[in-house]
């Protein structure tokens, strides 16, 4: 049985069965996207109420939690992958990490926006050094590190094992430096109201930031998975499959 | 035989670092010239100045840090010493390790040695003077153990220096924030031992894992 | 529904800019991130073929 079950995981590490997959997968993704999407933002915009104290300005929390989630589950599956792909060698591993980054910078970018779009109406500034917001910027600058350092390198091979033990060693970073974060928070704030305090929420709110965060996760999966296939085909565009998908194409 | 060849290594590349004084001059300079541009673009009122010295004193030593670390494999990894150093019977996060604190002795201990003399420009107080240098003597190293992962990545890339700095800049925040919270803690009168313990505690781990990492960084690129 | 009128929707209580602000970037970020994979795709398949004729 167990021999069964490891052919059947390392049959998908091979790019043409992987190409395969992802190619039947990624439109299911994108559907269920558009509706959780869809039914996120009616809950969000069309049936929760108004917030006592932040009125309607609260709604940017329907995009700026699932984008701060979604920056943060995007490392860690990069920093899996990377694992993944330094023990097993697997070609794969490094695509998937390189097709993750992209979006997982574009959810860290906007986390900070929508935090500053949140932040300036209810606490009067654009940017306040607090815990999270300050780990977020430092997690988008993890992105960018791995992104540069990836596109740097001529050599696929080196620049993925490369990004894979930066994006490990960013993994186990990003604890340290939320913690440090905190610590250096609490000792310098004054009276200011802390931006991690969010009200206590209705089920709607709740419920329409979960689907939200749904959808942003499903099309993320969706776009890594598109865009994997293209990293696919590149790497193997010496293959006869390729060669072959390329003439269809025409 | 294994600390012979550490003692070897570090030998060595102090006598290289000695032959070129100018480069680890260098960094060290720029330690000198940054903390003496904040006040002139400050202004000279104490005050200002005694508040900002921490952090302005820890940023310039890691921004030193930062430049000096590109110097750390570069010249090894073109004569191909580091490939000697692969391939040699003693393992080589060891031989790693030895160049790390050849380095840090050539560009991290100025720091230290400098820093309380920079921060009577700032009109520090001797306590936290003391506290300053402390903080520098464990968070330097750590610094230098830390940041090889980042020099071993981008040995031979493009746009190498920019790049290290944003890969090691994360890297680096922790050390910051504690180094120059320690010294903060001191001015203001809270205990200065939570920061230098946590420091010690980064500091440790480093040893282990530092030149582990980079060892593991400078195979990939050695390939 | 909660709107008596669609100005009063897009005027959200006054932080209209710094609501529609956040969903309309994140909305073009998200449309401009998946019409580059797609572009990136066609401009590769395109290489790809052109390689191939060259090939052949």
């Amino acid at each position: 049985m167990n021999i069964l079950r490891a052919n059947f995981l390392f049959h998908y590490a091979g790019p043409q069965a992987f190409y395969g997959l992802a190619g039947r997968l990624w439109p299911w993704c994108a559907a269920l996207a558009a509706v959780f999407g869809l039914w996120g933002l009616w809950l969000g915009f069309m049936v929760a109420p108004a917030d006592a104290q932040q009125g309607e300005g609260y709604r940017i929390i329907f995009v700026h939690v699932p984008a701060s989630w979604m920056s943060m589950v995007i490392y860690m599956a990069m920093a899996f992958w990377s694992v993944l792909g330094l023990t097993f060698n697997t070609r794969l591993s490094g695509m998937m990490t390189r097709a993750l980054a992209p979006t997982g910078a574009m959810f860290a970018f906007l986390s900070l926006w929508t935090g500053a779009l949140w932040g300036k109406p209810m606490w009067g500034a654009w940017w306040v050094w607090d815990a999270r917001l300050t780990s977020e910027l430092i997690l988008f600058f993890l992105y960018l590190g791995y992104i540069a350092l990836t596109s740097a390198i001529d050599d696929q091979r080196r620049g993925d094992r490369a990004g894979a033990l930066i994006a490990i060693v960013g993994a186990i970073n990003v604890p340290i430096i939320y913690f440090s974060v905190k610590w250096w928070n609490t000792l310098h704030q004054g009276a200011s109201v802390s931006l991690t305090k969010s009200p206590s929420m209705a089920q709607v709110m709740l419920w329409g930031m979960l689907l939200m965060a749904l959808c942003f996760w499903l099309y993320t999966i969706a776009l890594v998975l598109y865009r994997v296939r293209t990293t696919i085909l590149h790497r193997e565009s010496h293959t006869a499959w390729v060669r072959a998908i390329a003439q269809e194409a025409a | 035989m294994i600390w012979q060849a550490f003692w070897a290594v570090v030998r060595r590349d102090l006598l290289l670092a000695w032959r070129r004084k100018s480069e680890g001059l260098s960094a060290v300079f720029f330690f000198v010239v940054v903390a003496a541009l904040f006040p002139l673009g400050i202004g000279p009122e104490l005050n200002v100045l005694r508040n900002i010295a921490p952090g302005v004193l820890w940023v310039g030593a890691l921004l030193s840090s930062m430049l000096a670390l590109q110097r750390l494999f570069e010249a090894d990894y073109r004569d191909g010493t580091l490939e000697q150093m692969a391939l040699s019977p003693v393992a080589m996060p060891l031989l790693i390790g030895a160049k790390m604190l050849a380095h840090w002795l050539v560009s991290g201990l100025p720091l230290v040695l400098l820093a309380p003399v920079l921060g009577l420009q700032f009109d520090l107080s001797g306590d936290a003077l003391v506290t300053l240098t402390l903080a520098l003597l464990v968070g330097t190293p750590i610094l230098s153990l830390v940041g090889g992962v980042g020099a071993a990545l981008t040995l031979g890339v493009r746009g190498g220096g920019v790049l290290l700095s944003l890969l090691v800049l994360p890297l680096f925040v922790p050390v910051l924030v504690f180094g120059a919270g320690a010294v903060e803690a001191q001015v203001s009168g809270l205990g200065v031992q939570a920061h230098l313990s946590i420091l010690m505690a980064m500091l440790l781990p480093a040893v282990f894992f530092g030149p582990l990492a980079s060892a593991f960084a400078l195979r990939i690129a050695l390939e | 529904m909660i709107w008596v009128s669609w100005s009063q929707f897009w005027e959200m209580g006054g932080y209209g800019l710094y609501v529609w602000g956040s969903m309309g970037v994140t909305a073009a970020c998200m449309a401009f991130e998946s019409w580059q994979a797609r572009l990136a795709r066609s401009q590769l398949l395109a290489q790809l073929l052109a390689e191939n004729e060259g090939n052949l």
